[in-house]
Parts: structure tokens; sequence; C-alpha cells
């Protein structure tokens, strides 16, 4: 499935809008204000909208650790997760989920899970869920290569197999967890052939090729919401920064500076679809109106996020139980 | 309204039968439960909503807290209480955290029924009492009823909690028989006490299934005149401190029982409390009656010996008068 150039354009806008966010929120977070640990999504935007585009406004999504990208490929406002960031009141979890866990709830995400593989058992109850209710809705399922080694990824995809759950599991393989390489770490280094042994279908694809894993996703999409069930999607694809911004790994690189400046050099997937989408036609002019709309927006979302307020420290308690409990009892 | 008089084990069924009749969003999920202890489940509900589960808690446990985050209402039997271990992570990392940690964009309204059972030589793997590790974890609800008409209303009001909620069944309790009401409306509140026998000398508090240990003690004491109160949380958290504390500035004197073992038990928590706010009221020093800190053994000469009993708190009343 190819996608029109409507959509083309939102692609585009969505993929430079995680770029945009992710460099101003590195710029924030090396000068100290934003707090925490930053795990930023460049160099995976094609996969990411790639995938988020194929679903409607009411799927739902589960995601990682590294979870910028994941609420702007479905359309986030900028806002809400810059806020969030910093730890606002106003931010998109009000300042309980920060970084690792910018799970929107307003375009469907149910949760960010920094544990890693912890999500996917949650996205399988979502599938079941939407096939107990008959809303024909699916679930997409982040996870990296690293979970795929987690036993609940093991699990989940055998009851998805036996119950035809409507999941799209979608791996987004950048080849590394922390240091630990695909090769040193998967007895089977193709993700998508452990597929077969739950009877799934499995799809390997070019991460980078925002049209290659939009095709497969909408595929898996329509066998989902065609009672045909979950597939397994490798999208291939390369993390451009350190496994948090900032950090120092000592010894020897575990990766090559060749492989990391190739794949900035030759796979940027922004800079491989607005080519494609020039020799298709498009406009330049279109292209950097977006560009410049994009720009705005991330600028309007920092200034938000700054003048926004921090939590009151008396709403420490707020949000752990869905009514608040005697409150002598935190007291005793 | 009339009341029937049935054991635990049916009221708990009864529980679960009327939710799932009252909201088509209660579903059920666990292992072997289209087989055993439920009844005809498959046939009244459809398998739509009776879900056998593969063995595999880490991740069922999961799929649950998915679909509840998502319009159910699952009811979770992770079965033997020592195979959360397995299902843990899901359980305090995401059932318990995601309300949280979303800043209350997420609810997870979830039932997570486990059942201790021990005292029936089935070993050190299959006989745990874990309620006190989950009891230090925020956002949980945890539920340990001793009666029929309290398994059945905390069963009924934990389906309808928008929080997770665990409940420990305790198999020593599965016979006991008592007075249910045929209100479908029937609920026990989460988060308050109750006392099963009121007395003015001590305090008795037990939990699960030590609490037949407790109420064999008040009525033997009785005939020696010995007035014994009788204190069953029924919700280990929120624990409902203010009717314990009532307790025991009223008796001046506190023995606590329970099968859990003994280092960081429900019962440490409790003592501490009591210590802090109402020290003062202690006539004597409090006793805890536990399992000690040991495995549970294989061998009925080993294991029968592990949990408190009438006696043990006969004797430790009376060393308090």
């Amino acid at each position: 499935m190819t996608m029109d150039r409507t959509q083309q354009l939102e692609a585009y806008r969505r993929m430079v809008r995680i770029r945009r966010f992710e460099e101003e929120g590195t710029r924030l977070f090396t000068g100290g204000r934003i707090p925490g640990a930053y795990h930023s999504s460049i160099g995976q935007e094609a996969t990411i909208v790639g995938a988020c585009l194929a679903l409607r406004a009411n799927d739902s999504m589960t995601g990682t650790h590294r979870s910028h990208g994941h609420p702007i490929g479905k359309g986030a406002d900028l806002r809400g997760l810059m806020a969030e960031l910093m730890g606002k009141e106003t931010g998109v979890c009000r300042g309980r989920g920060g970084s690792m866990h910018l799970a929107d709830h307003s375009v469907g995400i149910i949760g960010e899970s920094a544990i890693v593989g912890g999500g996917i058992p949650l996205a399988t109850g979502v599938g079941l869920s939407a096939k107990v209710r008959g809303t024909g809705q699916v679930c997409l399922c982040f996870f990296g290569d690293g979970a795929v080694n987690q036993g609940t990824f093991h699990e989940s995809l055998n009851m998805a197999s036996l119950w035809k759950l409507p999941v799209i599991y979608l791996c987004e393989n950048n080849g590394y967890a922390i240091t630990t390489s695909l090769q040193s770490s998967h007895g089977q280094p193709s993700v998508a052939a452990r597929a077969a042994a739950y009877g799934l279908l499995g799809v390997a694809v070019d991460g980078q090729d925002i049209d290659a894993v939009f095709d497969a996703a909408s595929q898996a999409v329509t066998r989902a919401r065609g009672g045909l069930g979950a597939t397994l999607i490798e999208a291939k694809t390369y993390r451009f920064d350190e496994h948090e911004v900032g950090l120092v790994i000592p010894g020897k690189p575990y990766r090559p500076a060749a492989e990391v400046e190739h794949y900035r050099a030759e796979r940027d997937p922004i800079v491989l679809f607005r080519s494609k989408l020039l020799a298709s036609g498009a406009a330049a002019s279109n292209l950097d109106s977006i560009d410049a709309e994009v720009q705005e927006a991330v600028v309007d979302a920092v200034r938000f996020a700054e003048v926004s307020q921090s939590p009151d420290p008396k709403s420490l308690y707020d949000y752990l139980y869905s009514r608040p409990i005697n409150q002598s009892s935190w007291a005793l | 309204m009339a009341t029937t008089r049935i054991s635990y084990l049916d009221a708990l069924v009864q529980a679960q039968i009327e939710e799932m009749e009252r909201d088509p969003n209660v579903i059920l999920m666990g292992e072997d439960i289209a087989v055993y202890g439920s009844g005809d489940l498959v046939e009244r509900f459809g398998s739509n909503r009776i879900w056998p589960m593969p063995i595999s808690e880490a991740s069922f446990t999961g799929v649950g807290i998915g679909a509840a985050i998502s319009g159910l209402r699952p009811i979770v039997d992770i079965n033997i209480a020592s195979f959360m271990y397995l299902a843990s992570d899901q359980i305090v990392n995401q059932a318990a955290k995601l309300r949280y940690m979303t800043g209350g964009h997420v609810q997870v309204p979830i039932v997570f029924r486990v059942c201790m059972f021990y005292g029936v030589s089935i070993a050190a793997q299959h006989s745990d009492r874990p309620y006190p590790q989950f009891m230090n974890v925020p956002g949980l609800k945890i539920l340990c009823p001793t009666t029929p008409a309290d398994i059945k209303g905390l069963l009924k009001s934990a389906v309808r909690d928008d929080d997770p909620v665990i409940i420990f069944e305790d198999s020593k309790l599965w016979t006991v028989k008592g007075d249910v009401s045929s209100d479908l409306d029937a609920l026990v509140p989460i988060g308050r006490a109750d006392v099963k026998r009121v007395g003015t000398d001590v305090t008795v508090l037990a939990i699960g299934g030590a609490m037949r240990a407790a109420l064999e003690a008040a009525d033997a004491l009785a005939k020696e005149g010995i007035s014994v109160e009788v204190v069953d949380p029924r919700t280990l958290k929120p624990l409902d401190f203010e009717t314990i504390i009532a307790s025991v500035v009223k008796t001046g004197r506190l023995v606590l029982v329970e099968n859990a073992h003994r280092r960081v038990n429900a019962s440490s928590e409790i003592a501490a409390i009591i210590c802090e706010h109402a020290f003062d009221s202690l006539r004597k020093p409090i006793i805890r009656l536990t399992a000690p800190d040991v495995h549970v053994p294989f061998s009925p000469a080993l294991e029968n010996a592990m949990y408190p009993k009438c006696d043990d708190v006969v004797a430790a009343v009376k060393r308090m008068l």
C-alpha cells in the first residue's frame, strides 16, 4: 500500500517534528533544563511515522523507554510533550512520567514502558479487549531488538497467534541494546523469522524507508482488522545518537564510528524521504514551509513548557488511586 | 434481604458469576479455569468472556492489564500465590504504576485472584503467603477476607473498583461456612476492618487463615472469663488503622496472628503503627505469632509446627494478663 500526496506530506511533517523536537530536547537536556535521562529517537523517524500513519486515530499504541517519537508519530501536540520532559504539571503525564514514559493518552497511547518488553503483554491485552468488545480497533506495539529476548515477547506472540488478536508487533531493530549488539545476543539474527515459530506472519523491512514501513504496517493493520490476527514487523533502523544523550561508554567502542557516520550521511530517513518527494514532483517550497511551521511549533512548545508550573508538592499522592484514600492512613 | 448459608469457596464463585452477569465487561482469565472451580462457566458466558490461559503468568497478567486499560474489567486468576513472582513485574511495574505515571490518564480496573495453599505438604514452591511483599507497593489494593460474606462482598467491590486489587484467598478457609446476603449489590467496602468478636481484655488481630486459630482461642478463653476482641483487617492495603487503634486503646493489649513469615510481614507494620500512635495505650508489649523465617518444608512433621495454633494464641493472651 502506498501513501497519497496528502499522506506523504503529513508523513514528512511528523518525521520533521520528531527530529526538531529531539534536537531541541537534546539541547535543553544538555543545558540542564530537562532532568533525568534523555533517549533520542533521531534516526528512527521513518519506522515510527510509517507505522503510526497506518493506524486510525482511535487505534491504540504501546511504546518503550525511547518514547518521544511515538506520540509525535501518532499526531500528538508538542506542548504537552515538552512540558512533560521538563516535569511540569501541564505535561501529558502531569510531570509524573517524564522522558522514558511520554505516553500521550489523547492520541491512544496506553503506556510507554521503560521495562524492556514490559509493553508487549499490555498491547496484547488491548488487542484482546478490542476483540472481546468488537470495536474493530488495532494496537500497534513498539519494542526494540533487546525486547525480543524477553519472555514476554515469546509468551505474548503465542497468545496473539492462538486467539488471532488485532496487534501489530513492530520491532524497532536499531541493532544495539545499549551496547549489546544483536549479533552477540540473538541466536536467530532475524527477528522476523521468529514469527514462524508462533504461526504468525513475519516481515522484515528497511526501517529507514518510510514507504516500506507504511506498506508493511498497512497490510498488517488490514489483516488485523479483517480477523486474520497479528503480524510481526522487523524494521531495520539505526539510532544516530548514543543510547542516552551524554552517555559516555568506557572502553572500546561497541559500534564502529564509520558505521554511525554511514547511517548519518547515507541513511538519514528524512533526507531519503525528502529526496524521494522532490523526485516525485513535490514542491520544495511546500516542504520548506513544513520545516518552518515545525520549527515554530517546537519553539512554541518550549515556551509553553518553560512558563508552565511545576506540580505542587502537596499533590504528591494525586493519581495514585482512583479516589483519594482515607487521608489519615497516609500520615500513619 | 434474605441470606443463605454457604462456604467461603462457594461465596467466591457466586460473587464472580453475579458480577459477570451484572457487567458484560467483566471477563475471567486464568489457567485451567474452563474446567476447574467455577462450574460450566464457558457454557454460561461464552468463550469471549472466559479465557483459559497458557502457562505464561508473566504475560497473561499483562494481557489482563492491557485489557483493563482498554475498557474491560478482568478477573485474573493467578491460582497459586507462589506463581505471583512470575507475574510480579506486570503487577508492580505496570498495574500498580500506570495510573500514577500517566498523571491519572490511564486506569487499571483489574482483580488478581491468588490462593494461598499451605499446610498440605506441597512444599516451599507452592506454599507461600506473599502478601507482605505486595503491601510495600504503592498503588495496589490488597484484600485478605476470612468469611464467606466478606469474600463475596469484597470480591464484588474489587470488580467494581477502578484500581488494581489483589485478593489473597486462603485455602484454609475454603470450607468455612457463613451467612451470605442474596442482595446482588451487597458490597463490603475496601479499606474497612471488622471486629469479629467484641471484647475488653485483649485485642487479637488475625489475618487470613490465622483467623480460625484466633476465633477458637477467643471461644476457649471466654469459657475462662477472658474477654478477647478479635479484629479482622480484611483489607491489608489500605489498612484501617482507626479500627485497629480504637481496639488497642480499649484493651491495652495486642496479639498479632498471621501465617506469613516473620520478617517484615503485615504484623510488623501494624505493630510499628501501634507503637508510633498508640504506645501510651499499651499495657504490655505487643506479641506477634507468625510462621518462622524459614521455608515451608514438605514433611508434615515439620510443616504442622510452623503456623500459630489456637493453643499458641491462648498462651499469648494469658501471658499478657
